[in-house]
């Protein structure tokens, strides 16, 4: 939802970065604020999943430039977990397993972990267990699975609630939730589509990076972007999630090329 | 835990085993003279003095093991001292003399307050209560029937069970470093359980505020008679340090009808520097033997010291429906080499044998698990059950796993699984974009991977044995 009152909570500036040396992001511009959702579309390769693992801090990915502003400060220059505990969630595109650790230890302890951040006292597994039981119904998961090591044989369904069932805990600032729509069979979406609007608020924002307008039919965008080789190259509001569906990517990359030739000629 | 064992942890061992010798060293060098020497200032009995010198005829014809997987450079056991008094240990006189890195490992290990001082050295009898634990504790297992002493004090007062079981389980000419050790051993520990006799009280308390140096050829020896029941618990989590190199100690065990003995280990040898200097060489034997029926062994070991360690502890099931078990995590990093595992040789009918094997390698180091499963042509209806799982953190470390099966009886049935993982930067990427660091993260991966050893260790060493890893494998990942 747009609201008047809303503040920025993330401003990217002309981001650069690289991969293995490749240049995979070629300058992105971005500003999501408070209370906003907002869908990140676009082909295979386009670099919308680096993006994501980007803003969060992922070693693999070198940034090669621009400036990143979260919640007020600079954000490239911090720790993956720093940021996390500032109020950054990344909700993976392929969950990672672990196996031997329980799901219920691992929640725990990101949950005292960020509590321990916000000075809040740490919930013993007894407290926790009652509380994580409590957002674990909202996601129609089966407590069962507090048992098994994390993400360890978990269905696709699984792991992407399990995903959510994490946001839930951490309560972040903002949340991109990288193609959490695939895999999922249309019951498994509904309810992650649920679990998500349940936890948007007026304070906290929304990116979903997706290749497919589907979850957009179960979670209203306020802004649409669509990337192409590492920008965002169109912005406009759901509508446009619509027209990609129908239309495809590539009249979006005919229409920039040939607006930005018309620029150039311009200049001229 | 109950106030007994309350009051023994906060109260300061004092009188150890330490023996009454005159503060003298053998001049360096093995010879039948030194052995004398030994068994002379030890004031052993005749048959004692045999016992050595065999070992030592035998050991002066073996070769030293070439097989294990480990790489250092030759001993010259000319250059080694083979008689010292037992030293005193410089006593500090507070904490605050204590090195402050000891410290931080305490804090880190979450060693309880009121033993820090002792495992320091600190004169402990001005900070505690001088009441001496060993009188209570002796008085306690003496009560019912219990002998708990030095092997050397077992000599002098209980020569004919000392006679009766020394050597009967790792045979004076057993391998290289046995050999060695029977020849020259010096102290240890023995422990006899009567028949009947559930031992009252985890004997690891013991070991917690006894950390006394016990030489570096250790013999421990302990017999559980029938329906006999005992838990022994050797080292300790923190840090050790010892200006001897080598290390070979040997431990026998012997369970007869019945009978049921749990031997823990916590072994923290100072390992060498990030680049292998210095370091403990800890070539040990270990074996119990499954005498009677229905008896239990089982070995639960974590090894996280020593530049190099090589190291088997065994099982011979002997007595029908007997049981053998091996628990055993192995972590090295930087520049350590690990060599080991176990062997459970079955032979009685229907004896079964559990081997769970967790190795941790880190840095530059390198890890091997041997293993072997031998089941007698006699042993009909024998199991096993071997589990080998390898963890690799980096990639200048090795794994590797030698399994050694020989079945031969028709009628057994040995299952063999192992896996391979690694703590890769998805895995710690995961745990920090949920605001977990690197350092915590691998500490819970590695807790989980050893889950099924550290349930097997009593309990306040399973927390401690869980921090030592966290603590040993600090900055290796990240």
């Amino acid at each position: 939802m747009i609201y008047q009152d809303s503040r920025t909570l993330l401003a990217v500036r002309d981001l650069r970065a690289t991969v293995n040396g490749i240049e995979i992001l070629k300058g992105i511009e971005l500003t999501v604020k408070s209370g906003e959702v907002h869908a990140i579309m676009g082909p295979n390769g386009s670099g919308k999943s680096t993006f994501a693992k980007v803003l969060a801090g992922h070693p693999a990915y070198v940034v090669t430039g621009g400036e990143v502003a979260f919640d007020g400060g600079p954000l490239l220059e911090l720790q993956p977990e720093e940021r996390s505990r500032r109020g950054i969630f990344l909700g993976f595109q392929y969950p990672i397993e672990i196996p031997g650790v329980a799901n219920s230890q691992f929640l725990r302890l990101a949950y005292n972990t960020l509590q321990v951040q916000r000075g809040k006292d740490e919930l013993d597994p007894l407290e926790f267990d009652d509380f994580v039981r409590e957002k674990m119904k909202l996601l129609e998961m089966n407590p069962d699975f507090l048992d098994r090591s994390v993400n360890e044989g978990f269905s696709g369904g699984e792991k992407k609630r399990n995903e959510i069932l994490q946001m839930s805990l951490l309560d972040p600032k903002l949340a991109i939730l990288d193609e959490t729509d695939s895999g999922l069979d249309i019951d498994a979406l509904r309810v992650v589509a649920t679990g998500v609007n349940h936890l948007a608020t007026r304070d906290n924002a929304i990116i979903l990076v997706t290749h497919y307008q589907r979850l957009l039919n179960y979670i209203t965008p306020d802004f649409v972007h669509v990337m192409d080789s590492g920008r965002i190259v169109k912005t406009g509001g759901k509508e446009l999630a619509l027209e990609l569906e129908a239309r495809g990517y590539e009249w979006v990359g005919a229409e920039t090329s040939a607006s930005a030739a018309a620029n150039a000629g311009a200049a001229r | 835990m109950s106030s007994i064992l309350q009051n023994l942890v906060n109260q300061p061992y004092q009188h150890g085993f330490v023996t009454d010798i005159e503060a003298d060293i053998a001049p360096k060098g093995l010879s039948e003279d030194t052995i004398r020497l030994i068994s002379a200032k030890k004031n052993e009995p005749e048959w004692l003095l045999e016992l050595r010198l065999k070992a030592y005829r035998h050991w002066l014809k073996m070769e030293e093991p070439q097989w294990p997987n480990v790489k250092y450079p030759k001993i010259d056991f000319q250059a080694i001292s083979y008689y010292s008094a037992p030293k005193k240990k410089k006593t500090l006189a507070s904490m605050d003399e204590v090195d402050p890195e000891l410290l931080r490992t305490f804090e880190k290990l979450g060693v309880p307050m009121n033993e820090r001082a002792k495992l320091a050295g600190v004169a402990v009898d001005v900070i505690f209560d001088s009441v001496s634990v060993a009188t209570t504790y002796k008085a306690k297992l003496a009560e019912v029937g219990i002998i708990f002493c030095s092997i050397s004090e077992a000599v002098q007062e209980h020569p004919e069970l000392v006679r009766k079981y020394l050597g009967s389980v790792v045979p004076v000419g057993d391998n290289y470093y046995a050999a060695l050790n029977s020849a020259v051993f010096t102290d240890g520990s023995f422990c006899f359980i009567p028949k009947g006799v559930k031992c009252p009280m985890d004997l690891s308390t013991y070991f917690r505020i006894n950390t006394e140096n016990s030489g570096q050829f250790e013999r421990t020896l302990i017999v559980a008679e029938e329906g006999a029941s005992v838990s022994y618990l050797e080292g300790c989590t923190a840090p050790k340090f010892d200006t001897n190199q080598l290390h070979a100690a040997v431990v026998e065990l012997i369970a007869l009808d019945n009978a049921d003995i749990k031997y823990s280990t916590v072994q923290n040898w100072y390992a060498g520097d990030e680049n292998g200097l210095g370091g403990i060489f800890n070539f040990v034997t270990k074996r119990g033997l499954c005498k009677g029926v229905n008896s239990r062994i089982s070995w639960t070991q974590v090894e996280t010291g020593s530049a190099i360690t090589w190291k088997y502890p065994s099982c011979v099931l002997r007595g029908d429906n007997s049981v053998g078990e091996f628990y055993s995590v192995a972590l090295t990093n930087h520049r350590q080499q690990a060599d080991t595992g176990t062997k459970m040789i079955h032979i009685g009918k229907n004896t079964r044998s559990t081997i769970v094997s967790k190795g941790i390698s880190a840095g530059h180091s390198n890890n091997s698990y041997r293993g072997l499963v031998r089941i007698a042509p006699v042993a009909t209806g024998a199991r096993n059950y071997s589990r080998c799982d390898s963890m690799l953190i980096g990639d200048q470390c090795s794994a590797n796993t030698f399994p050694y099966i020989q079945v031969n009886n028709p009628g057994a049935t040995v299952e063999h699984e192992a896996s391979t993982s690694k703590i890769g930067e998805d895995q710690l990427f995961y745990f920090a974009q949920r605001g977990v660091g690197a350092e915590e993260a691998v500490s819970m991966i590695i807790n989980g991977f050893c889950k099924d050893v550290f349930q097997q260790l009593p309990m306040e060493f399973a927390v401690e044995a869980t921090k030592l890893l966290g603590l040993k494998l600090e900055g290796s990942v990240g």
